[in-house]
């Protein structure tokens, strides 16, 4: 490890945890996909109520947690400059989909927990990432969070915060906000829920489609994602964290660098193969694999843990090619500067 | 009825940063001015527009995105306030506008037509993107024409570049078929950057000028490339070689708005007319105007 980053880490302080483990502030998980159907018209289509009888099931587990926070991070929310916490604390609007205009308005009315985020971004600048909060009247909230908050949180019987999915972010930076985050849970001694909008596959059904209809896009989207949540309901958040980018090849669109939510979650809630998973639903919303799965922190861990992948603590930036010499174990290049 | 044409084709990119850098009194942020270079190239775009009669503007833009093919506003009115999800600090405008919906339902039928999967948007809570606003308040501030606006759709994503430009081929010339038929005269904005790779992270003054430059040199010379072959006539090239320009430097080419344009004009022969070339938070912007009386 270079100076400079012992130095950055040893100012982390606590913050970094020695050994993996699965963190008891965060006692439960949601997976949610972010289609508008479930919430706007469930009835025309027996999965998209399934979907909607697991969002009813997943705020009831919610509800039973202790949690006073929900964490919400979307893959719908995309971003630029690092990563946004929304900071508004009652965010008012109307909400409409771009493509799924015609089946209504969402008017929606959020509470949201602004001095956590502003603690957030603060805790992710302590660990090198850009970030920082929106408070803007007007500011677009996504469907898919507008989505899960409206119903998992419908009386906003609980305060949120919501964080944004970098375009740009690989899996180094998108860990090291999934830590960042934990930090902020861990100070302000917070019980949480981390709520994940992203459906498992993406492809959409691009053509008009009766609503009866509806399919997984593809039978390969649908085995792999079957193999998804089959390691879901194992509790093996860790292992499915890894292989992300395999999922991302196999059954993503690539409208983003990489699929990210696992890598963000699985670093938020312990990096651990130590819970168990319940898939409330599975279907098909306009050809994406939508799930609703909880996951729950457990005694024992179901599947030894493989981890193959760097496991970083503090964001250093983008890196070109030739800057490898500044990662820990690669040494200096000869001749190379050190600065 | 006489037959109706396209007066102007422009290539308008819409960094919300240019508006917020105008200060005009429906943007809520306040800047102390910047990127001059890409303002005053639309002050000429404004000039060379200045003695062109005509009834529309249609943009095609990147920021509504469709994945369930190609939509069109479809409500006469729209007054609401628009905040950039990305530069939420730059831009909060409050928007008033109008839609010729006759035409915009004529465009969608003739490209359904050509098999496009199309459809009109008739939601009135629906919010108008903000790369739409932005293009065309920096076109013509007055807004005292009633728009056309066409979503982005992501075939792209789902196919490739080629897919995508085949389908925008075919938006292209229907809409150019609509206009005709409709005895109007349209103003055409593709609303897009070129390359596309930005800085990640803001100066504390955004419009702090010392800051601003191309994200590398490698989307300066792919953007030079563009220019050179839109600038001398060269569109059916610049056309064959999208795939690769959108692919090397992540350009904004990807939403189809470019190729649409290019398609609608019927590929020009004539030289465009640049009016500026500057970057806005590392990305490449050009503002080109082609001009169907100069062919
Ligand atoms: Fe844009």
């Amino acid at each position: 490890m270079n100076a400079a980053v012992a130095g950055k880490e040893a100012s982390l302080g606590e913050a970094v945890a020695d050994e993996p483990t699965a963190a008891n502030s965060v006692t439960l998980g949601i997976l949610v996909p972010g289609l508008p159907h479930p919430l706007l018209c469930p009835e025309k289509n027996e999965g998209w109520q399934r979907v909607r009888d697991g969002f009813a099931t997943a705020r009831e587990q919610i509800a039973a947690s202790g949690a006073d926070l929900l964490v919400v991070y979307s893959t719908m929310w995309p971003s630029i400059l690092g990563h946004q916490f929304q900071a508004n604390p009652t965010p008012e609007w109307t909400h409409v989909d771009d493509d799924f205009h015609y089946l209504g308005s969402i008017p929606y009315k959020f509470r949201i927990d602004a001095k956590f985020a502003e603690l957030a971004v603060t805790k992710a600048k302590a660990r090198g990432l850009h970030a920082r909060t929106v408070a803007y009247h007007g500011f677009p909230i996504d469907t898919g969070t507008v989505v899960a908050l409206k119903l998992l949180n419908p009386d906003n019987e609980l305060p949120a915060t919501i964080v944004s999915s970098n375009i740009y972010a690989n899996r180094t930076e998108t860990t090291v906000l999934g830590k960042a985050l934990r930090d902020a849970v861990e100070e302000q001694g917070r019980t949480v829920a981390a709520v994940v909008v992203s459906t498992l596959s993406n492809r959409l059904v691009t053509e008009p489609m009766e609503p009866a209809d509806d399919h997984i896009h593809s039978l390969k989207d649908d085995e792999w994602n079957r193999k998804f949540l089959e390691y879901l309901e194992k509790g093996r958040l860790e292992d499915l964290s890894q292989l992300s980018r395999q999922f991302h090849d196999e059954a993503r669109v690539p409208k983003v660098v990489a699929f990210k939510p696992f890598w963000w979650w699985a670093a938020f809630m312990g990096q651990a193969n130590l819970y168990s998973g319940t898939v409330h639903a599975y279907e098909p919303i306009w050809g994406t694999g939508s799930a609703v799965v909880s996951l729950e922190p457990a005694g024992e861990s179901t599947g030894d843990l493989e981890y193959d992948e760097d496991d970083p603590e503090f964001y250093s930036g983008d890196r070109e090619v030739l800057d490898l010499h500044d990662a820990p174990s690669m040494g200096s290049l000869p001749g190379g500067n050190e600065d | 009825m006489a037959k109706g044409e396209i007066v102007m084709g422009a290539l308008a990119p819409h960094p919300p940063h240019l508006v917020y850098a105008e200060n005009p009194s429906q943007n809520e942020p306040v800047s102390e001015g910047g990127w001059e270079e890409l303002r005053w190239g639309y002050e000429r775009l404004r000039k060379s527009l200045a003695d062109k009669e005509f009834d529309v503007i249609i943009i095609h833009t990147p920021h509504w995105q469709t994945y369930v093919g190609t939509h069109f506003l479809g409500v006469p009115h729209f007054k609401n306030l628009s905040v950039d999800p990305i530069f939420p600090n730059l831009f909060r405008y409050n928007y008033d506008l109008t839609v010729d919906v006759e035409l915009s339902r004529s465009i969608h039928d003739h490209a359904a037509k050509t098999g496009l999967h199309v459809q009109m948007m008739e939601n009135p809570d629906f919010r108008i993107d903000y790369g739409t606003i932005t293009s065309c308040h920096l076109v013509r501030p007055d807004w005292d024409l009633p728009i056309v606006c066409i979503s982005s759709n992501r075939s792209r994503n789902y196919f490739s570049v080629e897919v995508m430009q085949a389908n925008m081929v075919k938006l292209g010339q229907a809409t150019r078929e609509a206009i005709e038929a409709s005895g109007k005269r349209a103003l055409l904005l593709s609303s897009n950057s070129l390359s596309h790779r930005h800085f990640t992270e803001e100066p504390e003054v955004p419009e702090d000028m010392s800051q601003e430059h191309i994200t590398n040199h490698h989307q300066y010379l792919w953007d030079m490339k563009m220019i050179e072959l839109m600038c001398s006539g060269k569109t059916r090239e610049m056309i064959d070689i999208m795939p690769d320009f959108t692919e090397q430097t992540v350009a904004e080419t990807d939403a189809g708005s470019l190729t649409w344009l290019m398609s609608a004009l019927d590929f020009p022969e004539y030289q465009g007319e640049i009016h500026a070339y500057g970057t806005v938070i590392g990305t490449g912007n050009a503002i080109i105007g082609w001009d169907p009386a100069s062919a």
